[in-house]
């Protein structure tokens, strides 16, 4: 039977996986209609207004999704995890408190302006609302990212009558991991969206490759993919660098290292075994490893073995989790680069191979990302806040059965809302993104009226 | 300074604004199943399309708030009301999604239609019942909760929550007097009427079966001299009541503006009634505060942000203020 500790990782796991898909593609595409709309302005071209209306209705459904499960969110802390709520509330609560102040209400404030509000407000204001809109979800993107890593790294902080009472806030905040986490996340969420939006200039590219409109968001999106992924690489390389000075356990677990050696090899494929306390099936390259950790082909890499059983996080997720995502990082790169052969061979919108790797690399931006998640939080168990509570001390007083029931409330609802939306999301994908085309001197003259930026009930679409 | 007053004053200015602004918006869905033409539900959705999301964002402020500015409270309250929280949540979700699922679907409009309505209903009645429940007391020993998963549901909570749903009914109602013409609003002033009569009852009800549920709330209203002082609060209500009742047949902002004064009424009898207690009946809002310097540190963030907040949510209704008609506006 399954207790209710686990359960409750279980729910609250479930919950946040669905939550931060949405988060990770409303970031990076509030920012990409920024510059669509910014681009449209400057140049006055249609096409730039149409590309901004069909992406608008895109993040219109994201953004919807992102904020209900969101909402989830906030409560879940004192539902299922009452102890943890109590002893970080003057650490992560004034922290998820400012995100609420400066990020949450400037998103939604603004959001009803970006989505029907260009006619009644005109171009430039309505730029401002979109500029406010992309600068709340960097905003919230700090704040939530500050909390996690706090659990992660804590600092400026003592423990006073059971609880963590902040001495310093600038430590408290920019705590040592929070950097590293904060530009390998905003990155992921760019990286994620450019690969969408390319998927999709791909496909439109594939019926028709001159189509004006698909051929600016694969150019765009493949220019994100052949400088950002680089970055993105030396930045998870840094965030690793980071990880071993402060959570060596889930480094070794990463690397699926048991012993500890000098001069360690690095592991591409095995399967740890936590019983056995070795990699089975390893295929090694020797003394990479050391390399990669220490920057010393004779570094000193420490194992799973070196922690008590109690205190190792569990290596074969762990493990997994990580190549998965390294591995999409590298396909992501390697696109880039393939990208950038085409452009300057003047074949970017001709080579079908390109479109067809480009469209099925669209969703591989959220698997990373998942991915990167799962290495990150289930390699800091067992510990909720490193090294100061366990999850095992951190549930509230609430059976099983109660937590079992939401759960499965949660999984049912989940997959019928999320699932509509989704393929509400995949068939304006769809769309020819031409149609969503008005032009501006009509625009202009029709007052606006039935022209709205929006899924106008009457226009239909 | 005493930050932990002022923290429980923002937090109670928080959840009103959430019941009054998300209120309206709950009212709409609560009487879609007295408006059965789609074009007009249509209509009714996108008087409040712009701005819904800001509106639930206080709900976000309201529970984030108390978990960061007392966090006892936070973890005990939602521990105890478990059940009436998530099925609260599930139902906002499906209401959330429906603002803008039903105009991207074809065929399933209806569905999303009731999506829309029974998730309004739900969650205004557990909140409702969540609002019982916490008048009624929570099971607390050592810090701990001791109750079970069903403390909250009684009698009283159930009454609390119709009357919840009713409320929210009538300023629904009120918003859309204001922001619709001709027949339509004719239709409405009619709806309402029979609201008024109901939320009256109700709001005697519940003041009685208050004061009944634990004497210390009788003694707090009826010992002298609080009975002089805090006499004219039941009585402007009553008042107010009578000329909601007028305004319903002829006045067009009125009718809202009243229903929100009685809101407020209500909300500080309510404020009344429970003070110092956060979690009744024994821990006060002293017991359950966040470190002094958790709540300095954010007091600096709502002195500065809140201002700018109010600004900018007021000028984003005001870009959307007028009547609304058919097309366009979505
Ligand atoms: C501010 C805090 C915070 C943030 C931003 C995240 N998490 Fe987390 N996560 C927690 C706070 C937390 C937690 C409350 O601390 C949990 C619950 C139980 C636990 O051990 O940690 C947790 C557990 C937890 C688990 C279960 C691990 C296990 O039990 O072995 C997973 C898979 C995730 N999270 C995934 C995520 C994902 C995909 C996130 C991206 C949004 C995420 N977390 C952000
Ligand atoms: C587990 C911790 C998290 C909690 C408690 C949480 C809470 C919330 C809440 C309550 C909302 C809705 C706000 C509204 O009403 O507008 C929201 C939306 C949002 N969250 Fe989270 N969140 C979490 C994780 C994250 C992470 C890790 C990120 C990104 C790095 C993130 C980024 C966002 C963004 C950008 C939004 C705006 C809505 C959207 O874009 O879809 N959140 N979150
Ligand atoms: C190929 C190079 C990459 C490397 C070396 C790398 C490295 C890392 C490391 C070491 C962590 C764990 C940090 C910790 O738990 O303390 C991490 C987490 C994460 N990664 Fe990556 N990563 C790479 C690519 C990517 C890509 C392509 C994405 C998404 C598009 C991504 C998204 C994430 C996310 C969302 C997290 C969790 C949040 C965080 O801790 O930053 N990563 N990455």
């Amino acid at each position: 039977m399954l207790d209710a500790e686990i359960l409750a990782r279980i729910q609250f796991a479930f919950t946040v996986s669905f939550h931060i898909i949405f988060p990770s593609f409303t970031i990076g595409l509030a920012s990409f209609l920024f510059v669509l709309e910014a681009m449209w302005l400057r140049t006055r071209d249609d096409t730039y207004l149409a590309l901004y209306k069909f992406w608008l209705k895109i993040f219109a459904l994201a953004f919807g999704m992102g904020v209900v499960s969101g909402i989830v969110m906030s409560y879940q802390f004192g539902t299922n995890w009452g102890p943890f709520s109590e002893f970080t509330g003057g650490v992560i609560g004034p922290l998820m408190a400012y995100e609420v102040l400066s990020a949450f209400f400037l998103e939604a404030g603004f959001l009803g302006i970006m989505l029907f509000g260009l006619n009644r407000v005109g171009p430039k204001l309505h730029f401002l609302a979109t500029t406010m809109v992309a600068v709340g979800t960097l905003f919230s993107a700090f704040w939530i990212l500050s909390a996690n890593s706090w659990m992660q790294t804590p600092d400026g902080y003592v423990i006073e009558n059971g609880r963590a009472v902040v001495t310093s806030w600038i430590d408290a905040i920019f705590n040592p991991s929070f950097p590293y986490r904060l530009v390998h996340m905003v990155l992921a969420a760019y990286l994620t969206t450019a690969f969408v939006v390319g998927a999709v200039g791909a496909l439109h590219l594939l019926r028709d490759r001159e189509n004006r409109a698909a051929r600016i968001m694969f150019s765009m999106a493949m220019w994100m993919a052949a400088i950002v992924a680089p970055i993105q690489i030396v930045a998870g390389d840094m965030h690793g660098l980071n990880t071993l000075e402060h959570q060596p356990a889930k480094v070794a677990a990463m690397e699926g290292h048991f012993e500890t050696r000098e001069g360690a090899p690095l592991i591409l494929f095995g399967l740890p075994d936590m019983k056995a306390e070795e990699t089975k099936y390893a295929i090694e390259i020797p003394k990479l490893g050391s390399m990669i950790l220490t920057h010393d082909w004779d570094g000193k890499i420490t194992g799973l073995k070196d922690f008590a059983p109690e205190d190792r996080p569990n290596a074969p997720i762990v493990f997994w989790t990580f190549r998965i995502m390294v591995g999409i990082g590298v396909l992501m790169a390697l696109l880039g680069i393939a990208s950038l052969i085409a452009r300057f061979r003047h074949k970017l919108y001709d080579c079908k191979h390109l479109h067809r790797f480009a469209l099925v690399m669209g969703p591989s931006g959220f698997v990373a990302i998942l991915a990167g998640w799962f290495t990150t939080e289930v390699g800091r168990q067992p510990w909720v806040v490193y090294g100061l509570m366990r999850t095992s001390e951190a549930g509230s007083p609430v059976t099983a059965t109660a937590i079992a029931g939401s759960l499965i409330a949660f999984v049912v609802v989940y997959s019928i809302v999320f699932g509509v939306g989704t393929a509400y999301i995949l068939r304006a994908m769809n769309h020819d993104p031409r149609n969503a085309h008005v032009p501006t001197g009509e625009f202009l003259r029709a007052g606006g009226r039935q022209l709205a930026a929006h899924n106008n009930p009457q226009a239909g679409e | 300074m005493d930050y932990q007053l002022i923290w429980v004053l923002l937090i109670a200015v928080a959840v009103f604004a959430y019941v009054t602004l998300d209120g309206f918006d709950l009212g709409i869905g609560i009487l879609f199943p007295f408006i059965k033409d789609p074009v007009k539900r249509g209509r009714m959705m996108n008087t409040v399309a712009p701005i819904w999301d800001g509106n639930e964002t206080w709900l976000v402020l309201g529970g984030g708030g108390l978990y960061a500015a007392f966090p006892k409270a936070y973890s005990l309250l939602m521990t105890a009301f478990y059940i009436p929280v998530f099925v609260m949540l599930l139902a906002l979700v499906f209401r959330g999604v429906a603002f803008e699922f039903r105009f991207k679907s074809k065929n399933h409009q209806k569905h999303w239609d009731i999506a829309f309505s029974t998730g309004s209903i739900i969650a205004s009645a557990m909140q409702g019942a969540m609002l019982g429940g916490f008048i009624e007391g929570i099971a607390v020993e050592n810090g701990r909760f001791v109750g079970g998963a069903f403390d909250w549901l009684s009698p009283f909570s159930i009454f609390c929550a119709t009357a919840v749903v009713v409320g929210y009914a009538l300023l629904g109602t009120g918003w859309l007097i204001m922001k619709m013409e001709g027949d339509f609003q004719g239709n409405l002033r009619r709806l309402a009427k029979p609201a008024v009569i109901w939320m009256a009852a109700n709001l005697a009800v519940v003041s009685l079966m208050t004061t009944y549920v634990n004497p210390a709330y009788a003694e707090r209203w009826f010992a002298m001299p609080n009975l002089a002082f805090l006499a004219p609060i039941p009585l402007i209500t009553a008042g107010l009541l009578f000329w909601l009742w007028r305004a319903v047949s002829h006045r067009e902002k009125t009718v809202f503006g009243i229903t929100l004064g009685i809101f407020f009424l209500c909300y500080l009898g309510f404020g009344i009634t429970l003070y110092p207690n956060i979690v009744p009946p024994m821990i006060t809002f002293r017991d359950a505060a966040a470190p002094q310097n958790s709540l300095a540190f954010m007091l600096v963030g709502a002195v500065i942000l809140l201002p700018v907040i109010f600004a900018y949510t007021a000028y984003a209704y005001w870009v959307f203020r007028g009547k609304v008609s058919d097309e366009g506006y979505h």
